[in-house]
């Protein structure tokens, strides 16, 4: 398995921090996992995204630059990445703030109100995991489990009492992913 | 829409790539706009440091050097030994101009070298992510002071106007602030006096601008004003702290 | 022991300080500034000391006072910075004294941009500043190889009492990987009779120092590092060999462009190509045995970097015109991606362009 994943959004929106969980959960599965930040004044502008590989072969570079997965949390990523997706690729937009649509024709994408279902959750802070439970779902990259796991490593102990509701998120996230496949 | 105000012809019509609340895109207009008053634009000749502003040379429209970090005094005193009518002068943060390149400031204040610099104290290295200034204010936090600014470990802030005062070839030395409209119009009118100094021929002029970073001081654009005022106008005094004696304060 | 995931600077800080590095001094600069900011916390935590510096000419120079004080010190930067810490290096290795140098190599020349590069490979390898000296070089191609290095690193430096840099680029300082830290040893440095630490009385007087002003004690000077340098060249180099056994187009590569480079041979060989890959760990001493050892069983060698050509150079003076060395860079930040570097290895494997 190979899984180049490209997570790009507002600074603010967690994208780094949300990247960095996926490593750990992939480390987790003992799998190859590398993540690499966009660094530098283009962070001026606001923009952040990271790039995460996990594979179950050695990762050679851990630049993203043709993603087989681009998660995009806001318009400015999407139209800025879209066109590096391998064909037959993924694409996650977040339609609660992107209000376009693709324009590849030869990768599926699922539009993913992330912040709208995180709101009703009650918590707009987990869009990221309804992303990522989604993610998930669809591409088997790592298991929920890990995730979990990961997040009791990654989040201080006195922010374990967010593990459930990122849970929930995850969930949420793998159920609305189901019914895509359904549909 | 009404207009509010017309760019200087010195400044060239495109965004700053400047974070929101930013101050160095209000003293690049006061800049511009000073060159477009005295007719300068086509003798202005301005050397750009390393820093976040490094991009001023996109943003003035006349033509411009960029200089190696901390040295851009030095390459302006090799532009005015060439072209000694042209207005230069150089846009240096605080790293840039009181660390790294303090030896360059004060040998070209030392010489008298008949140029401008505008020096930019935003209290923090901001390009590279929020490291201690030699401005930094003690007890401030940066990414390398975690605890704060400790002065038995890292001295005390410089005071780059009140340090090159004693020069006998500085001839004008001003602390401004762009925090609120008042100043603003104060800091226009020592960068004016400034580069007309030079141009008299009288000697090494600065420009001390108290700026603010709201990104890597982690506070809103309107807090950042606030705490420039609260915090870094007590520890540097505004005011002209050289002045010649013809020109008058 | 467990896993972490860990960012390439932030395991240069840690692998330092497991390694009894307690003096940092440093200027920012990215992409290496995590580094600082790693040891601005840590340094306190196990009484050492981090102070930044007025600038990289100064950090080296508090390098060498450190250092002749006996400590385990090191000093970090990027392509500018390092220029600027030149005269440090060669006072430091003129007056044989060990530390530690990182440079996270970004895109050049001149400001250039804070991309990854390795185009300090000349300045690195090849002097860099003035006289005649050497500085070990450590090229690591992965974060755990970041941690296993930093002990080594100090450990030449002192046991040779010379500069060691540790030569790496933008992507190892920025990416995280897994890494097993192992457990924490206390790490006794050796002693350092030398170091200039107050003159007992009756004891002999230490001096710090690289000024020889009679030239034929200069020379002897030089005769001496000279001995020393080869002693080096013969013992300490380090390399990785991937499917050389057999290879008949053998790939040489460093740091992150190997990483690339094993993706590529992975890829030949599926195609049943016999490709290989000889990654330097060492760039100096280079790893010039090797190369003789093997030159004659292979058709030709292609030098994959990130940058217009310079270690290539190493590589011919190493192959001795006993076989073609082509070369394949990307330059001014740009990485090499595997897919161009395998069209090139399928060309060159088909016996397509001659030298
Ligand atoms: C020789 C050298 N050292 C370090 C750097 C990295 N660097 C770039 S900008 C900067 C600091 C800028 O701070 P300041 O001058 O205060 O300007 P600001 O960004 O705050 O406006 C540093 C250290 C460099 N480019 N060259
Ligand atoms: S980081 Fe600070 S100095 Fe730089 S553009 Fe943003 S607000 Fe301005
Ligand atoms: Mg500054």
């Amino acid at each position: 398995m190979f899984e180049g994943i490209l997570i790009a959004g507002f600074g603010g929106q967690g994208v780094l921090s949300t990247g960095q969980l996926l490593a750990y959960a992939g480390m987790k599965e003992n799998k190859h996992v590398a993540w690499i930040p966009s660094y530098g004044p283009e962070m001026r502008g606001g923009t952040a995204n990271c790039g995460v590989t996990i594979s179950d072969r050695p990762i050679s570079s851990p630049v993203v630059s043709e993603p087989t997965v681009l998660i995009a949390m806001n318009r400015p990523s999407l139209e800025k990445f879209e066109p590096a997706v391998v064909p037959s690729g993924l694409i996650l937009v977040n339609s609660s703030l992107i209000h376009i649509k693709t324009k590849r024709s030869d990768v599926k994408t699922v539009y993913v109100p992330a912040n709208d279902i995180a709101e009703s959750l009650g918590n707009g802070k987990v869009a990221n995991n309804i992303i990522l439970g989604v993610l998930l779902e669809l591409t088997g990259v790592v298991s929920t489990e890990s995730v979990l796991e990961a997040l009791k490593e990654v989040l201080p102990p006195k922010r374990h009492n967010l593990i459930p509701i990122n849970q929930e998120a995850l969930e949420k996230g793998r159920q609305l992913a189901r019914e895509f496949k359904a549909s | 829409m009404k207009k509010v105000f017309t760019r200087p012809e010195s400044l060239k019509d495109i965004p700053f790539h400047y974070c929101p609340g930013c101050t160095h895109g209000i003293v690049h207009r006061l800049v511009a706009e000073v060159i477009d008053e005295m007719d300068m634009y086509e003798r202005a000749l301005g050397v750009a440091p390393v820093g976040c502003s490094v991009f001023i040379y996109n943003y003035m429209d006349f033509d411009m050097y960029q200089a190696a970090h901390g040295r851009a005094p030095a390459v302006a005193t090799g532009i005015k030994r060439v072209l000694p009518d042209r207005l230069v002068f150089t846009y240096q943060g605080d790293g840039d101009a009181a660390a790294i390149g303090t030896g360059e400031l004060v040998h070209a204040a030392a010489r008298g070298e008949k140029i401008t610099v505008i020096f930019i104290n935003n209290a923090v290295y901001a390009m590279t992510g929020g490291q201690m200034a030699p401005t930094t204010l003690l007890g401030q936090k940066t990414t390398t002071t975690p605890a704060g600014r400790d002065a038995g470990i890292n001295g005390m802030p410089v005071k780059v106007c009140e340090m090159l005062a004693p020069l006998d070839g500085s001839a004008y030395l001003a602390r401004v602030s762009v925090h609120n409209p008042k100043n603003i119009v104060a800091a226009k009118k020592a960068i004016r006096k400034a580069f007309d100094i030079q141009m008299r021929g009288d000697g090494f002029t600065l420009v001390e601008v108290l700026s603010s970073c709201p990104t890597n001081w982690g506070l809103s654009p309107l807090e950042a004003l606030k705490w420039l005022e609260q915090n870094m106008i007590p520890y540097y005094p505004l005011g002209e702290y050289k002045t010649p004696a013809e020109v008058g304060k | 022991m467990a896993k972490v995931l860990m960012k390439g600077n932030e395991a240069i800080g840690e692998g330092a300080v497991r390694a009894g590095c307690r003096y940092f001094f440093g200027y920012p600069i990215t992409p290496q500034s995590e580094l600082p900011h790693y040891l601005a916390k840590r340094m306190p935590e196990v009484g050492g000391l981090y102070l930044q510096s007025e600038s990289e000419t100064a950090a080296a120079n508090m390098v060498f006072g450190a250092a002749g004080a006996g400590a385990r010190v090191m000093t970090s930067s990027s392509g500018p910075g390092i220029s600027l810490m030149q005269e440090g290096i060669s006072y430091i290795a003129g007056a044989e004294l060990p530390c530690v140098i990182v440079n996270m190599i970004r895109g050049g020349p001149g400001l250039g941009n804070i991309a990854p590069a390795q185009s300090d490979y000349f300045q690195a390898v090849k002097g860099g500043g003035h006289g005649d000296y050497r500085v070990i070089c450590l090229a690591p191609a992965s974060v755990q190889e970041i941690i296993d290095l930093m002990q080594d690193a100090f450990d030449l430096a002192d046991k040779y009492r010379n500069p060691v840099m540790l030569l790496a680029d933008g992507v190892l300082g920025q990416m995280m990987e897994p890494v097993e830290l192992g457990e924490e040893k206390f790490v006794q440095p050796p002693e350092k009779p030398w170091a200039a630490t107050g003159r007992k009385k009756g004891g002999p007087k230490r001096l710090i120092n690289s000024l020889y002003i009679v030239p034929e004690e200069c020379e002897q000077h030089n005769l001496k590092l000279a001995k020393k340098y080869a002693v080096i060249s013969r013992e300490e180099q380090r390399w990785e060999e991937y499917h050389l056994d057999d290879a008949r187009l053998v790939i040489v590569a460093f740091g992150t462009s190997a990483r690339v480079c094993k993706a590529v041979v992975d890829r030949a060989r599926d195609e049943g190509m016999a490709v290989g890959l000889l990654r330097p760990i060492t760039v100096w001493p280079y790893p010039t045995g090797v190369i003789k050892r093997i030159r004659e069983k292979v058709d030709r060698f292609l030098v994959v970097e990130m940058n217009m050509g310079q270690m290539i150079e190493d590589v011919r003076l190493a192959v001795e015109g006993a076989r073609p060395v082509h070369f394949y860079g990307r330059a001014g930040g740009m990485m090499p991606v595997a897919r161009d570097i395998f069209n090139e290895v399928k060309k060159l494997y088909n016996g397509g362009a001659e030298q």
